[in-house]
Protein backbone atom coordinates (compact mmCIF):
# COMPACT_ATOMS: atom_id res chain seq x y z
CA UNK A 1 0.00 0.00 0.00
CA UNK A 2 1.61 3.85 -0.79
CA UNK A 3 1.45 5.89 2.02
CA UNK A 4 -1.17 7.85 0.17
CA UNK A 5 -3.20 4.96 0.46
CA UNK A 6 -2.46 4.44 3.72
CA UNK A 7 -3.51 7.71 4.67
CA UNK A 8 -6.71 7.80 3.58
CA UNK A 9 -7.50 4.45 4.64
CA UNK A 10 -6.48 6.49 8.33
CA UNK A 11 -8.61 9.09 7.46
CA UNK A 12 -11.46 6.94 6.15
CA UNK A 13 -11.10 5.33 9.56
CA UNK A 14 -11.26 8.69 11.72
CA UNK A 15 -14.14 9.92 10.22
CA UNK A 16 -16.31 6.82 10.49
CA UNK A 17 -15.12 7.35 14.08
CA UNK A 18 -16.23 10.54 14.32
CA UNK A 19 -19.67 9.97 12.87
CA UNK A 20 -20.35 6.86 15.46
CA UNK A 21 -19.17 9.12 17.84
CA UNK A 22 -22.29 11.10 17.05
CA UNK A 23 -24.32 8.54 17.16
CA UNK A 24 -23.69 7.40 20.73
CA UNK A 25 -25.30 10.04 22.19
CA UNK A 26 -28.52 8.79 20.74
CA UNK A 27 -27.97 5.22 21.88
CA UNK A 28 -26.98 6.24 24.85
CA UNK A 29 -30.82 7.62 25.29
CA UNK A 30 -32.18 4.84 23.86
CA UNK A 31 -30.21 2.30 26.00
CA UNK A 32 -31.31 3.87 28.71
CA UNK A 33 -34.91 3.92 28.37
CA UNK A 34 -34.56 0.21 27.49
CA UNK A 35 -32.81 -1.02 30.31
CA UNK A 36 -35.26 0.57 32.62
CA UNK A 37 -37.79 -0.91 30.53
CA UNK A 38 -35.89 -4.09 30.94
CA UNK A 39 -35.53 -3.89 34.70
CA UNK A 40 -39.01 -2.16 35.58
CA UNK A 41 -41.28 -4.02 33.12
CA UNK A 42 -41.53 -7.25 35.37
CA UNK A 43 -43.81 -4.84 37.74
CA UNK A 44 -46.77 -4.34 35.34
CA UNK A 45 -47.33 -8.97 34.89
CA UNK A 46 -48.50 -8.21 38.48
CA UNK A 47 -49.59 -4.61 38.52
CA UNK A 48 -51.97 -2.30 36.93
CA UNK A 49 -50.53 1.07 35.02
CA UNK A 50 -53.07 2.85 36.68
CA UNK A 51 -52.44 0.82 40.47
CA UNK A 52 -48.91 1.96 40.04
CA UNK A 53 -49.52 5.53 39.40
CA UNK A 54 -52.14 6.42 41.40
CA UNK A 55 -52.58 3.90 43.88
CA UNK A 56 -52.46 5.49 47.37
CA UNK A 57 -50.24 3.34 48.87
CA UNK A 58 -46.36 2.37 48.84
CA UNK A 59 -45.66 -0.11 51.16
CA UNK A 60 -43.13 -2.02 49.34
CA UNK A 61 -41.88 -4.52 52.43
CA UNK A 62 -45.30 -5.30 53.90
CA UNK A 63 -46.98 -8.67 52.89
CA UNK A 64 -48.65 -8.31 50.04
CA UNK A 65 -46.72 -5.31 48.84
CA UNK A 66 -48.45 -2.20 47.80
CA UNK A 67 -46.67 -0.16 44.78
CA UNK A 68 -48.97 2.99 44.63
CA UNK A 69 -46.46 5.97 43.73
CA UNK A 70 -49.01 8.93 44.19
CA UNK A 71 -47.63 9.63 47.69
CA UNK A 72 -44.09 9.55 46.26
CA UNK A 73 -45.37 11.66 42.91
CA UNK A 74 -47.45 14.37 45.55
CA UNK A 75 -44.30 14.48 47.57
CA UNK A 76 -42.12 15.39 44.77
CA UNK A 77 -45.18 17.96 43.17
CA UNK A 78 -45.31 19.55 46.53
CA UNK A 79 -41.53 20.20 46.89
CA UNK A 80 -41.40 21.02 43.01
CA UNK A 81 -44.14 23.59 43.04
CA UNK A 82 -42.30 25.07 46.49
CA UNK A 83 -39.41 25.42 45.16
CA UNK A 84 -40.48 27.13 41.74
CA UNK A 85 -42.51 29.68 43.65
CA UNK A 86 -38.95 30.70 45.27
CA UNK A 87 -36.55 30.57 42.78
CA UNK A 88 -38.89 31.59 39.79
CA UNK A 89 -39.09 35.12 40.94
CA UNK A 90 -35.57 36.01 42.32
CA UNK A 91 -34.07 33.86 39.36
CA UNK A 92 -35.39 36.08 36.58
CA UNK A 93 -34.88 39.32 39.02
CA UNK A 94 -31.39 38.37 39.23
CA UNK A 95 -31.09 37.88 35.77
CA UNK A 96 -32.39 41.20 34.70
CA UNK A 97 -29.98 42.32 37.21
CA UNK A 98 -26.73 40.51 36.01
CA UNK A 99 -27.92 41.23 31.93
CA UNK A 100 -29.28 44.50 31.84
CA UNK A 101 -28.06 46.70 35.05
CA UNK A 102 -24.44 45.06 36.89
CA UNK A 103 -21.52 47.00 35.59
CA UNK A 104 -19.17 45.26 34.01
CA UNK A 105 -16.89 43.75 37.00
CA UNK A 106 -19.32 43.38 38.97
CA UNK A 107 -21.46 41.60 36.02
CA UNK A 108 -18.22 39.51 35.51
CA UNK A 109 -18.01 38.22 39.46
CA UNK A 110 -21.83 37.66 40.21
CA UNK A 111 -21.36 35.44 37.18
CA UNK A 112 -18.61 32.99 38.47
CA UNK A 113 -20.55 33.13 41.73
CA UNK A 114 -23.44 31.64 40.35
CA UNK A 115 -21.31 29.23 38.61
CA UNK A 116 -19.84 28.38 41.83
CA UNK A 117 -23.08 27.95 43.30
CA UNK A 118 -24.08 25.73 40.85
CA UNK A 119 -21.04 23.80 41.22
CA UNK A 120 -21.43 23.12 45.00
CA UNK A 121 -22.50 18.89 45.03
CA UNK A 122 -25.65 17.98 45.85
CA UNK A 123 -24.71 16.24 48.99
CA UNK A 124 -23.29 19.00 50.43
CA UNK A 125 -25.79 21.56 50.03
CA UNK A 126 -28.06 18.59 51.37
CA UNK A 127 -25.72 18.29 54.83
CA UNK A 128 -25.69 22.29 55.27
CA UNK A 129 -29.65 22.42 55.02
CA UNK A 130 -29.82 19.42 57.23
CA UNK A 131 -27.94 21.23 60.01
CA UNK A 132 -29.11 24.29 59.58
CA UNK A 133 -32.16 25.35 57.82
CA UNK A 134 -34.28 21.95 59.43
CA UNK A 135 -33.43 23.07 63.07
CA UNK A 136 -34.60 26.65 61.70
CA UNK A 137 -37.51 25.58 60.16
CA UNK A 138 -38.58 23.11 63.35
CA UNK A 139 -38.20 26.56 65.94
CA UNK A 140 -40.11 28.71 63.65
CA UNK A 141 -42.80 26.77 63.21
CA UNK A 142 -42.74 25.03 66.54
CA UNK A 143 -43.15 21.53 64.78
CA UNK A 144 -42.03 18.15 65.66
CA UNK A 145 -39.06 17.86 63.07
CA UNK A 146 -37.85 20.32 60.91
CA UNK A 147 -37.01 18.29 58.24
CA UNK A 148 -40.49 19.04 56.26
CA UNK A 149 -41.64 19.83 52.11
CA UNK A 150 -40.93 23.77 52.97
CA UNK A 151 -37.41 22.36 53.57
CA UNK A 152 -36.56 20.93 50.92
CA UNK A 153 -38.18 23.45 48.89
CA UNK A 154 -36.51 26.25 49.95
CA UNK A 155 -33.17 23.90 49.42
CA UNK A 156 -33.55 22.91 45.85
CA UNK A 157 -34.85 26.79 45.25
CA UNK A 158 -30.99 27.52 45.61
CA UNK A 159 -30.39 24.21 43.70
CA UNK A 160 -32.45 25.60 40.68
CA UNK A 161 -31.45 29.28 41.03
CA UNK A 162 -28.13 28.76 39.26
CA UNK A 163 -30.01 27.16 36.34
CA UNK A 164 -33.01 29.85 35.44
CA UNK A 165 -30.67 32.76 36.29
CA UNK A 166 -27.77 31.47 33.53
CA UNK A 167 -30.23 30.49 31.11
CA UNK A 168 -32.20 34.05 31.65
CA UNK A 169 -29.39 35.92 31.19
CA UNK A 170 -28.28 34.79 28.36
CA UNK A 171 -32.01 35.13 26.84
CA UNK A 172 -31.91 38.80 27.85
CA UNK A 173 -28.73 39.07 26.84
CA UNK A 174 -29.59 37.85 23.41
CA UNK A 175 -32.02 40.87 22.82
CA UNK A 176 -30.86 42.99 19.61
CA UNK A 177 -29.81 46.01 20.87
CA UNK A 178 -31.63 47.84 18.95
CA UNK A 179 -34.60 47.12 20.66
CA UNK A 180 -33.24 48.67 23.85
CA UNK A 181 -31.79 51.67 21.69
CA UNK A 182 -35.60 52.87 20.25
CA UNK A 183 -37.17 52.55 23.66
CA UNK A 184 -34.59 54.81 25.31
CA UNK A 185 -34.77 57.01 22.20
CA UNK A 186 -38.47 57.41 22.58
CA UNK A 187 -38.04 58.89 26.43
CA UNK A 188 -37.91 55.40 28.29
CA UNK A 189 -36.12 55.20 31.07
CA UNK A 190 -33.71 52.23 31.88
CA UNK A 191 -35.99 50.68 33.96
CA UNK A 192 -39.39 51.24 31.28
CA UNK A 193 -37.14 49.71 28.51
CA UNK A 194 -35.75 46.55 31.00
CA UNK A 195 -39.01 46.13 31.94
CA UNK A 196 -41.61 46.24 28.76
CA UNK A 197 -39.45 45.72 26.29
CA UNK A 198 -36.57 43.59 26.91
CA UNK A 199 -38.02 41.51 29.67
CA UNK A 200 -40.56 40.92 27.04
CA UNK A 201 -38.46 39.96 24.05
CA UNK A 202 -37.00 37.43 26.42
CA UNK A 203 -39.91 35.92 27.08
CA UNK A 204 -39.40 32.19 24.84
CA UNK A 205 -36.10 31.77 26.69
CA UNK A 206 -37.28 32.27 29.86
CA UNK A 207 -39.82 30.09 29.93
CA UNK A 208 -36.93 27.73 28.99
CA UNK A 209 -35.17 28.61 31.66
CA UNK A 210 -38.00 28.51 34.44
CA UNK A 211 -38.18 24.81 33.00
CA UNK A 212 -34.97 23.56 32.65
CA UNK A 213 -34.78 24.79 36.36
CA UNK A 214 -37.84 22.77 37.21
CA UNK A 215 -36.34 19.66 35.53
CA UNK A 216 -33.44 20.06 37.86
CA UNK A 217 -35.39 20.49 40.90
CA UNK A 218 -37.67 17.35 40.01
CA UNK A 219 -34.57 15.18 39.24
CA UNK A 220 -32.66 16.39 42.57
CA UNK A 221 -31.98 13.48 44.78
CA UNK A 222 -29.16 13.65 47.39
CA UNK A 223 -30.39 17.39 48.66
CA UNK A 224 -33.98 16.17 48.80
CA UNK A 225 -33.41 12.44 50.40
CA UNK A 226 -31.25 14.46 53.26
CA UNK A 227 -33.98 17.43 54.05
CA UNK A 228 -37.13 16.04 53.75
CA UNK A 229 -37.90 13.67 56.06
CA UNK A 230 -38.82 10.56 53.60
CA UNK A 231 -42.16 9.84 55.18
CA UNK A 232 -44.05 8.02 52.24
CA UNK A 233 -47.32 9.33 52.85
CA UNK A 234 -49.98 11.82 51.28
CA UNK A 235 -48.90 15.39 52.42
CA UNK A 236 -51.60 17.72 53.44
CA UNK A 237 -49.40 20.45 54.54
CA UNK A 238 -46.13 21.70 53.42
CA UNK A 239 -45.08 21.20 57.12
CA UNK A 240 -44.73 17.79 57.12
CA UNK A 241 -42.00 15.37 56.21
CA UNK A 242 -42.46 13.74 52.27
CA UNK A 243 -40.58 11.40 50.49
CA UNK A 244 -39.91 12.09 46.20
CA UNK A 245 -39.78 9.65 43.75
CA UNK A 246 -35.92 10.64 43.48
CA UNK A 247 -35.49 9.90 47.12
CA UNK A 248 -37.14 6.62 47.32
CA UNK A 249 -35.01 5.12 44.62
CA UNK A 250 -31.65 6.46 46.45
CA UNK A 251 -33.01 4.96 49.86
CA UNK A 252 -34.57 1.31 48.63
CA UNK A 253 -32.03 0.14 45.75
CA UNK A 254 -29.80 -1.02 48.42
CA UNK A 255 -32.68 -2.76 50.26
CA UNK A 256 -34.34 -4.60 47.40
CA UNK A 257 -33.84 -7.72 46.16
CA UNK A 258 -32.58 -7.98 42.35
CA UNK A 259 -35.46 -9.35 40.06
CA UNK A 260 -38.06 -8.84 42.91
CA UNK A 261 -40.75 -7.09 42.58
CA UNK A 262 -39.58 -4.23 44.42
CA UNK A 263 -36.48 -3.74 42.94
CA UNK A 264 -38.91 -3.53 39.49
CA UNK A 265 -40.71 -1.18 41.02
CA UNK A 266 -38.11 0.87 41.63
CA UNK A 267 -36.69 0.92 38.19
CA UNK A 268 -41.13 1.52 37.01
CA UNK A 269 -39.97 4.65 39.28
CA UNK A 270 -37.16 5.30 37.01
CA UNK A 271 -38.78 5.11 33.92
CA UNK A 272 -41.50 7.72 35.08
CA UNK A 273 -38.61 10.07 36.32
CA UNK A 274 -36.89 9.44 32.38
CA UNK A 275 -40.25 10.42 30.84
CA UNK A 276 -41.17 13.53 32.57
CA UNK A 277 -37.58 15.15 32.30
CA UNK A 278 -37.57 13.67 28.83
CA UNK A 279 -40.68 16.21 28.15
CA UNK A 280 -39.48 19.00 30.17
CA UNK A 281 -36.33 19.19 28.16
CA UNK A 282 -38.02 18.29 24.52
CA UNK A 283 -40.12 21.22 25.05
CA UNK A 284 -37.49 23.58 26.63
CA UNK A 285 -35.60 23.10 23.75
CA UNK A 286 -38.32 24.16 21.67
CA UNK A 287 -38.57 27.39 23.49
CA UNK A 288 -34.62 28.21 23.34
CA UNK A 289 -34.98 27.96 19.72
CA UNK A 290 -37.82 29.99 19.83
CA UNK A 291 -35.88 32.98 21.34
CA UNK A 292 -33.08 32.25 19.05
CA UNK A 293 -34.89 33.30 16.44
CA UNK B 1 -44.90 57.72 41.20
CA UNK B 2 -42.16 59.33 38.79
CA UNK B 3 -40.71 56.55 36.69
CA UNK B 4 -37.38 58.02 38.39
CA UNK B 5 -38.53 56.84 41.39
CA UNK B 6 -39.86 53.47 40.02
CA UNK B 7 -36.59 52.47 38.25
CA UNK B 8 -34.72 53.36 41.46
CA UNK B 9 -36.91 50.76 43.38
CA UNK B 10 -37.15 48.52 40.95
CA UNK B 11 -32.92 48.41 40.90
CA UNK B 12 -33.17 47.95 44.69
CA UNK B 13 -35.39 45.16 44.34
CA UNK B 14 -33.12 43.20 41.15
CA UNK B 15 -29.95 44.03 43.32
CA UNK B 16 -31.58 42.52 46.47
CA UNK B 17 -32.99 39.41 44.47
CA UNK B 18 -28.79 38.78 43.15
CA UNK B 19 -27.38 38.88 46.37
CA UNK B 20 -30.03 36.36 47.57
CA UNK B 21 -28.82 34.03 44.69
CA UNK B 22 -24.89 34.95 45.67
CA UNK B 23 -25.00 34.53 49.31
CA UNK B 24 -25.83 31.20 49.98
CA UNK B 25 -22.53 30.33 48.03
CA UNK B 26 -20.97 32.41 50.80
CA UNK B 27 -22.25 31.26 53.74
CA UNK B 28 -22.20 27.91 52.60
CA UNK B 29 -18.66 28.12 51.89
CA UNK B 30 -18.22 30.40 55.45
CA UNK B 31 -20.05 27.68 57.67
CA UNK B 32 -17.88 24.85 55.97
CA UNK B 33 -14.56 26.45 56.41
CA UNK B 34 -15.33 27.73 59.48
CA UNK B 35 -16.38 24.32 61.02
CA UNK B 36 -14.68 22.10 58.98
CA UNK B 37 -10.94 24.08 59.18
CA UNK B 38 -9.78 22.29 62.30
CA UNK B 39 -10.61 18.53 60.91
CA UNK B 40 -8.09 18.82 58.15
CA UNK B 41 -4.83 17.30 59.15
CA UNK B 42 -2.17 15.18 57.72
CA UNK B 43 -3.76 12.42 59.40
CA UNK B 44 -7.34 13.10 57.87
CA UNK B 45 -6.32 13.70 54.58
CA UNK B 46 -4.03 10.31 54.30
CA UNK B 47 -4.63 7.75 56.45
CA UNK B 48 -7.33 4.93 56.90
CA UNK B 49 -10.70 5.21 58.44
CA UNK B 50 -10.66 3.49 61.72
CA UNK B 51 -13.40 2.27 64.85
CA UNK B 52 -16.64 2.23 62.23
CA UNK B 53 -15.19 5.47 60.69
CA UNK B 54 -15.52 7.51 64.02
CA UNK B 55 -11.63 8.26 63.65
CA UNK B 56 -8.56 7.81 61.31
CA UNK B 57 -8.93 9.61 57.87
CA UNK B 58 -10.39 9.81 54.97
CA UNK B 59 -7.72 8.72 52.44
CA UNK B 60 -9.68 5.82 50.48
CA UNK B 61 -12.63 8.19 49.87
CA UNK B 62 -10.36 11.01 48.57
CA UNK B 63 -8.36 8.45 46.25
CA UNK B 64 -11.48 6.49 45.33
CA UNK B 65 -12.96 9.96 43.87
CA UNK B 66 -9.78 10.71 41.85
CA UNK B 67 -10.31 6.84 40.61
CA UNK B 68 -13.58 7.66 39.53
CA UNK B 69 -13.47 11.14 37.85
CA UNK B 70 -10.36 10.05 36.04
CA UNK B 71 -12.07 7.03 34.77
CA UNK B 72 -15.32 8.83 33.59
CA UNK B 73 -12.88 11.84 31.76
CA UNK B 74 -10.87 9.20 30.10
CA UNK B 75 -14.20 7.55 28.55
CA UNK B 76 -16.38 10.77 28.13
CA UNK B 77 -13.30 12.95 26.63
CA UNK B 78 -12.54 11.21 23.60
CA UNK B 79 -16.34 10.18 22.42
CA UNK B 80 -17.19 13.75 23.59
CA UNK B 81 -14.68 15.59 21.54
CA UNK B 82 -15.32 13.82 18.65
CA UNK B 83 -19.05 14.12 18.99
CA UNK B 84 -18.69 17.67 19.25
CA UNK B 85 -16.59 17.22 15.26
CA UNK B 86 -19.09 15.39 13.88
CA UNK B 87 -21.81 18.42 15.04
CA UNK B 88 -19.80 21.06 14.02
CA UNK B 89 -17.50 19.96 11.37
CA UNK B 90 -19.42 17.30 9.11
CA UNK B 91 -23.03 17.02 9.82
CA UNK B 92 -25.37 19.52 7.67
CA UNK B 93 -28.37 20.97 9.30
CA UNK B 94 -30.63 17.72 8.83
CA UNK B 95 -33.01 15.41 10.69
CA UNK B 96 -30.08 13.29 11.66
CA UNK B 97 -27.85 16.00 13.19
CA UNK B 98 -30.96 17.77 15.14
CA UNK B 99 -31.56 14.26 16.25
CA UNK B 100 -28.30 14.02 18.38
CA UNK B 101 -28.92 17.84 19.29
CA UNK B 102 -31.93 16.87 21.20
CA UNK B 103 -30.64 13.47 22.58
CA UNK B 104 -27.42 15.86 24.32
CA UNK B 105 -30.13 17.83 25.59
CA UNK B 106 -31.96 14.81 27.21
CA UNK B 107 -28.49 13.18 28.29
CA UNK B 108 -27.86 16.59 29.91
CA UNK B 109 -31.59 16.64 32.22
CA UNK B 110 -31.92 13.14 33.11
CA UNK B 111 -31.85 13.14 36.89
CA UNK B 112 -28.83 11.56 38.15
CA UNK B 113 -30.19 8.70 39.88
CA UNK B 114 -31.94 7.53 36.76
CA UNK B 115 -28.35 7.29 35.68
CA UNK B 116 -27.43 5.18 38.93
CA UNK B 117 -30.32 2.76 37.45
CA UNK B 118 -29.15 2.83 34.08
CA UNK B 119 -25.27 2.11 35.17
CA UNK B 120 -26.78 -0.56 37.82
CA UNK B 121 -28.54 -2.08 35.00
CA UNK B 122 -26.13 -1.96 32.16
CA UNK B 123 -23.00 -2.07 33.81
CA UNK B 124 -23.50 -3.84 37.29
CA UNK B 125 -26.13 -6.78 35.90
CA UNK B 126 -25.93 -7.21 31.99
CA UNK B 127 -22.10 -6.62 31.57
CA UNK B 128 -21.21 -8.59 34.97
CA UNK B 129 -18.72 -5.87 36.10
CA UNK B 130 -20.02 -5.63 39.35
CA UNK B 131 -20.13 -3.21 41.82
CA UNK B 132 -16.87 -1.57 40.47
CA UNK B 133 -14.84 1.14 39.56
CA UNK B 134 -15.32 0.48 36.01
CA UNK B 135 -18.98 0.41 36.70
CA UNK B 136 -19.29 3.92 38.38
CA UNK B 137 -16.59 5.26 36.29
CA UNK B 138 -18.82 4.32 32.86
CA UNK B 139 -21.69 5.81 34.70
CA UNK B 140 -20.29 9.06 35.57
CA UNK B 141 -18.94 9.13 32.11
CA UNK B 142 -21.63 9.17 30.06
CA UNK B 143 -23.40 11.38 32.68
CA UNK B 144 -20.79 14.13 31.86
CA UNK B 145 -21.03 13.80 28.35
CA UNK B 146 -23.31 16.29 27.41
CA UNK B 147 -21.02 18.78 29.34
CA UNK B 148 -17.65 17.65 27.16
CA UNK B 149 -19.79 18.14 23.82
CA UNK B 150 -21.28 21.06 24.94
CA UNK B 151 -18.01 22.98 25.85
CA UNK B 152 -16.07 21.30 22.80
CA UNK B 153 -18.48 22.25 20.62
CA UNK B 154 -18.50 25.68 21.81
CA UNK B 155 -15.02 25.75 21.19
CA UNK B 156 -15.10 24.54 17.99
CA UNK B 157 -17.62 27.11 16.65
CA UNK B 158 -14.89 29.62 17.96
CA UNK B 159 -12.53 29.32 15.37
CA UNK B 160 -13.10 31.39 12.08
CA UNK B 161 -14.66 29.78 9.28
CA UNK B 162 -11.73 30.96 7.22
CA UNK B 163 -9.03 28.59 9.18
CA UNK B 164 -10.76 26.02 7.65
CA UNK B 165 -10.81 27.45 3.49
CA UNK B 166 -7.08 27.98 4.11
CA UNK B 167 -6.17 24.93 5.38
CA UNK B 168 -8.06 23.47 2.37
CA UNK B 169 -7.68 25.93 -0.42
CA UNK B 170 -4.01 25.07 -0.10
CA UNK B 171 -4.75 20.80 -0.52
CA UNK B 172 -5.08 19.52 2.93
CA UNK B 173 -8.24 17.04 3.29
CA UNK B 174 -10.99 18.07 5.42
CA UNK B 175 -9.62 15.69 8.52
CA UNK B 176 -6.43 17.47 8.18
CA UNK B 177 -7.73 20.59 8.35
CA UNK B 178 -9.89 19.75 11.73
CA UNK B 179 -6.38 18.24 13.36
CA UNK B 180 -3.96 21.31 12.43
CA UNK B 181 -6.05 23.99 11.66
CA UNK B 182 -9.08 23.28 13.72
CA UNK B 183 -8.48 21.20 17.25
CA UNK B 184 -5.25 23.13 18.24
CA UNK B 185 -7.34 26.23 18.20
CA UNK B 186 -10.34 24.93 20.03
CA UNK B 187 -8.11 22.82 22.63
CA UNK B 188 -8.46 24.81 25.74
CA UNK B 189 -12.12 24.93 25.43
CA UNK B 190 -11.94 21.43 25.27
CA UNK B 191 -10.18 21.46 28.31
CA UNK B 192 -12.49 23.95 29.82
CA UNK B 193 -15.15 21.26 29.56
CA UNK B 194 -12.82 18.81 30.36
CA UNK B 195 -12.26 20.30 33.58
CA UNK B 196 -15.99 21.36 34.17
CA UNK B 197 -16.79 17.28 33.77
CA UNK B 198 -14.39 16.00 36.34
CA UNK B 199 -15.93 18.86 38.58
CA UNK B 200 -19.07 17.46 38.09
CA UNK B 201 -18.01 13.78 38.54
CA UNK B 202 -16.36 14.05 41.45
CA UNK B 203 -19.57 15.80 43.10
CA UNK B 204 -22.46 13.23 42.48
CA UNK B 205 -23.96 10.74 44.78
CA UNK B 206 -26.79 9.27 43.10
CA UNK B 207 -25.15 7.66 40.21
CA UNK B 208 -22.39 5.55 42.39
CA UNK B 209 -24.91 4.81 44.94
CA UNK B 210 -25.70 1.21 43.42
CA UNK B 211 -22.47 0.84 40.58
CA UNK B 212 -19.52 1.30 42.95
CA UNK B 213 -19.82 3.09 46.40
CA UNK B 214 -18.90 0.94 49.38
CA UNK B 215 -20.33 1.85 52.83
CA UNK B 216 -17.01 1.28 54.51
CA UNK B 217 -14.13 0.14 53.06
CA UNK B 218 -10.75 0.35 54.94
CA UNK B 219 -8.79 -0.46 52.26
CA UNK B 220 -7.51 0.49 48.94
CA UNK B 221 -8.79 -1.14 46.01
CA UNK B 222 -6.99 -3.10 44.04
CA UNK B 223 -8.52 -3.26 40.37
CA UNK B 224 -11.14 -1.54 38.72
CA UNK B 225 -13.61 -4.50 39.15
CA UNK B 226 -12.69 -3.60 42.76
CA UNK B 227 -15.54 -1.23 44.72
CA UNK B 228 -14.25 1.74 46.34
CA UNK B 229 -15.47 4.85 48.43
CA UNK B 230 -16.06 7.31 47.64
CA UNK B 231 -16.08 11.08 48.73
CA UNK B 232 -19.83 12.53 48.15
CA UNK B 233 -21.16 9.05 49.13
CA UNK B 234 -18.67 9.05 52.45
CA UNK B 235 -20.39 12.22 53.51
CA UNK B 236 -23.74 11.09 53.06
CA UNK B 237 -22.86 8.01 55.18
CA UNK B 238 -21.34 9.86 57.72
CA UNK B 239 -24.04 12.64 58.07
CA UNK B 240 -26.87 10.72 57.60
CA UNK B 241 -26.44 7.00 58.37
CA UNK B 242 -23.53 6.69 61.15
CA UNK B 243 -24.74 8.29 64.66
CA UNK B 244 -22.01 9.32 66.91
CA UNK B 245 -19.53 11.02 64.31
CA UNK B 246 -17.90 13.89 65.75
CA UNK B 247 -19.11 17.36 63.94
CA UNK B 248 -15.67 18.60 62.75
CA UNK B 249 -15.40 15.11 60.63
CA UNK B 250 -18.76 15.60 58.87
CA UNK B 251 -17.73 19.55 58.22
CA UNK B 252 -13.97 18.32 57.20
CA UNK B 253 -15.29 15.90 54.89
CA UNK B 254 -17.46 18.34 53.32
CA UNK B 255 -14.80 20.79 53.40
CA UNK B 256 -12.04 18.28 51.48
CA UNK B 257 -14.93 17.52 48.78
CA UNK B 258 -16.40 20.98 48.48
CA UNK B 259 -13.12 22.19 48.03
CA UNK B 260 -11.72 19.99 45.28
CA UNK B 261 -15.15 20.51 43.54
CA UNK B 262 -14.46 24.02 43.29
CA UNK B 263 -10.83 23.95 42.89
CA UNK B 264 -11.58 22.61 39.60
CA UNK B 265 -14.61 24.81 38.48
CA UNK B 266 -12.32 27.72 39.56
CA UNK B 267 -9.82 26.54 37.29
CA UNK B 268 -12.06 26.13 34.69
CA UNK B 269 -14.03 29.51 34.87
CA UNK B 270 -10.55 31.22 34.70
CA UNK B 271 -9.28 29.35 31.92
CA UNK B 272 -11.93 30.29 29.58
CA UNK B 273 -11.64 33.88 30.46
CA UNK B 274 -7.98 33.56 29.52
CA UNK B 275 -9.04 32.15 26.39
CA UNK B 276 -11.55 34.33 25.71
CA UNK B 277 -9.06 37.18 26.48
CA UNK B 278 -5.90 35.69 24.55
CA UNK B 279 -8.10 35.18 20.79
CA UNK B 280 -5.95 36.76 18.28
CA UNK B 281 -9.16 36.57 15.81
Amino acid sequence: MTPNRLRKLKEWLIEKAILLSGVFSVIFVLLIFLFLLREGFSLFRGESVGDFLFGKSWYPISDPPRFGILPLIMGSLLVTLGAAAISVPIGIAAALYIAEIAPGRLKEGLKAGIELLAAIPSVVIGFIGMITLGPWIKNLFNIPTGLTALTGSVTLAFMAMPTIVSIAEDAITAVPRQYREAAIAMGATKWQTTWRIVARAARPGMVAAVMLGIGRVIGETMAVMMVTGNAAMIPSSILQPVRTLTATIAAEMGESVQGGAHYAALFAIGIVLFVITFLINGVADLYLHRSRR
Amino acid sequence: MSARLAQKIAFAVLLLATLLVVFPVIIILGIIVAKGASAISWEFLFSMPRDGMTAGGIFPAILGTLYLVLGAVLFAVPLGVLAAVYLVEYSSDNWFSRLVKLAIVNLAGVPSVVYGLFGLGIFVTFFRFGASILSGSLTLGIMILPVIITSAREALESVPRHFRTVSLSLGASHWQTIRHSVLPHALPGILTGMILGLGRAAGETAPILFTVAAFYLPRLPQSVFDQTMALPYHLYVISTQVPGIAENVRYGTALVLLTLVLLLNLAAILLRSRFRRKKKW
